[in-house]
């Protein structure tokens, strides 16, 4: 089922500008996976060294955060996926 | 004159160029503000201080902005007061109370939203923006009237309602959200990232934290340039520890303290929001989001940016972190004004209830000198003691009266 991820401002550059992609996968997992297959970048930009989302990096499921959730085991489920940066705030 | 030399990223040691920007474009990390302390350590002397504003910009040599622009409405220098009745009923011996309930708006965030909102003329922002769980809502709308700046300022919808007056009454305008302060914040990166207004705690934030080492810089000042050897802090987003730790450090970095500071540094948290206590409490290093419930309002951040920050100072410096509830949230607000007359509001409360907490598990010792922050007035959050306080007795206007209500046992000295 295609998946529509929304790029935050700063990975734009690697997704040639586009603010939204399309991509299958049945979980979050595997939505970043072909994410970074079809423009490659995103998992360096992503992940830390030990394949951990790094810290400041939030991704949402229908406008839930994943650590709610299952994590990178979330299924996606045809949802909006959101990548975005840690907010500030406080 | 400024004494930056740029930003760097927390997480990643990238270096970037003075600008209005808050996270690293390669890790996310949140952008530091880094100095030329050598600079600075020829510049600023304790007698140059000691001449200086009573606010916070005596120690404008560690501010990121240029003080003869600064947004000033007397933030800061505010009383450090010996607590020895409190320390007495703790069973401590040396406890001092920073009260930043008398700041210009009543709470700590004078001293941020002073720097933020400086930083943002410097910039040429003619907006100045917030989001905020009350207190950063009363201080950057006051600080933008007084600079004749625009104002947006993002509140969730259920604050208190003296915080929303308080906000509304310098005219700025102010959105109340349906939704939690964390729903509130992730709205404001999005605007930030679509208009041109300076966001204080997004856009702006590297500069806007800084004003937070003040504190630490006045508590050092007023115990005589010395650091104290413990401070409990409340934790939010878990800025205000960070750079109250950092902010000691730095005191000796540029020779205004003569032994490097080894102040023990412990966070405070309520119950109903507390994701850095939790990891702290579980030995865990991850920091999982949670969806606050408390009376403490403006500590309720479930997702706190800093939080992975404030979780190692406390443990690098052997620290702790308590986690309070609602009810000792209340009797550590009325234990602070019973015993030292000072009205602190419900973040307050929490603070008095974890250093409570923390003297009980012997975290924080009586051999120690302890400053506890209180970081915000009590007549901002009234509803949360107003049912537990009142009159001692209603009485007509006579002496009979009066005689009948209290027995003489209560009125002999």
């Amino acid at each position: 089922m295609a998946v529509n991820v929304r790029i935050p401002t700063q990975l734009r550059e690697l997704s040639g500008g586009d603010a939204e992609v399309d991509v299958e996968g049945a979980t979050v997992a595997e939505v970043l996976k072909q994410l970074e297959a079809r423009h490659p970048g995103f998992a360096a930009r992503l992940f830390d060294d030990k394949g951990q989302l790094r810290r400041f990096v939030n991704v949402f499921v229908a406008d839930e955060d994943i650590r709610f959730l299952q994590g990178l085991d979330t299924p996606t489920e045809g949802q909006v996926v959101s990548i975005v940066p840690a907010v500030a705030g406080g | 004159m400024s004494y930056v030399q740029g930003l760097r990223c927390r997480e990643c040691g990238r270096e970037y160029e003075v600008a209005p920007v808050y996270t690293c474009e390669w890790c996310f990390g949140p952008l530091e503000v880094s100095y030329d302390y050598e600079a600075i350590k020829s510049a600023m002397s304790r007698e140059k201080i000691a001449a200086g504003p009573h606010a916070i910009w005596r120690y404008a040599e560690l501010l990121p902005v240029d003080y003869s622009q600064a947004v000033d409405l007397g933030a800061g220098f505010t009383p450090l007061v010996r607590a020895d009745r409190l320390a007495g009923e703790l069973g401590l011996g040396e406890v001092w109370v920073k009260n930043d309930t008398l700041n210009p708006t009543n709470s700590f965030k004078d001293r941020v939203a002073s720097v933020a909102l400086s930083k943002a003329l410097e910039f040429g922002f003619k907006t100045a923006a917030c989001a905020s769980t009350g207190n950063l809502a009363n201080s950057v709308a006051a600080h933008a009237a007084h600079a004749g700046l625009r104002s947006f300022v993002f509140i969730p919808a259920d604050l208190e309602q003296a915080k929303v007056v308080t906000t509304a009454v310098y005219g700025g305008n102010v959105v109340a959200i349906d939704g939690n302060y964390d729903d509130v914040n992730r709205l404001c990166a999005e605007l930030a990232g679509t208009y041109r207004w300076a966001f204080v705690n997004v856009n702006v934030r590297p500069y806007y934290a800084e004003g937070s080492k003040t504190l630490a810089f006045e508590t050092a000042e007023q115990l005589g340039w010395e650091a104290p050897d413990h401070v409990v802090v409340p934790v939010a987003s878990g800025s205000l520890l960070t750079k109250v730790h950092k902010g000691f450090d730095e005191l000796h970095q540029v020779g205004l303290l003569d032994t490097p500071p080894r102040v023990r540094v412990s966070g405070a948290q309520a119950e109903g929001c507390s994701p850095v206590a939790t990891a702290y409490l579980e030995q865990s290093d991850t920091i999982r989001p949670v969806k606050p419930s408390t009376i403490a309002k403006s500590l309720a951040i479930g997702n706190p940016a800093d939080g992975y920050f404030a979780l190692d100072a406390v443990r690098q410096t052997g620290g702790g972190l308590a986690a309070v509830t609602d009810d000792e949230v209340v009797d550590g607000i009325r234990l602070l004004a019973r015993t030292e007359g000072i009205f602190a509001e419900t973040a307050g409360g929490v603070t008095v209830a974890s250093l409570a907490r923390l003297a009980r598990e012997g975290v924080v010792r009586p051999d120690e000198r302890v400053v506890v922050y209180i970081t915000g007035h009590g007549l901002k959050t009234l509803d949360a003691v107003s049912p537990h306080v009142g009159p001692t007795a209603v009485i007509p206007p006579t002496l009979d009266a009066f005689h009948e209500a209290f027995g003489p046992s209560e009125i002999e000295e």
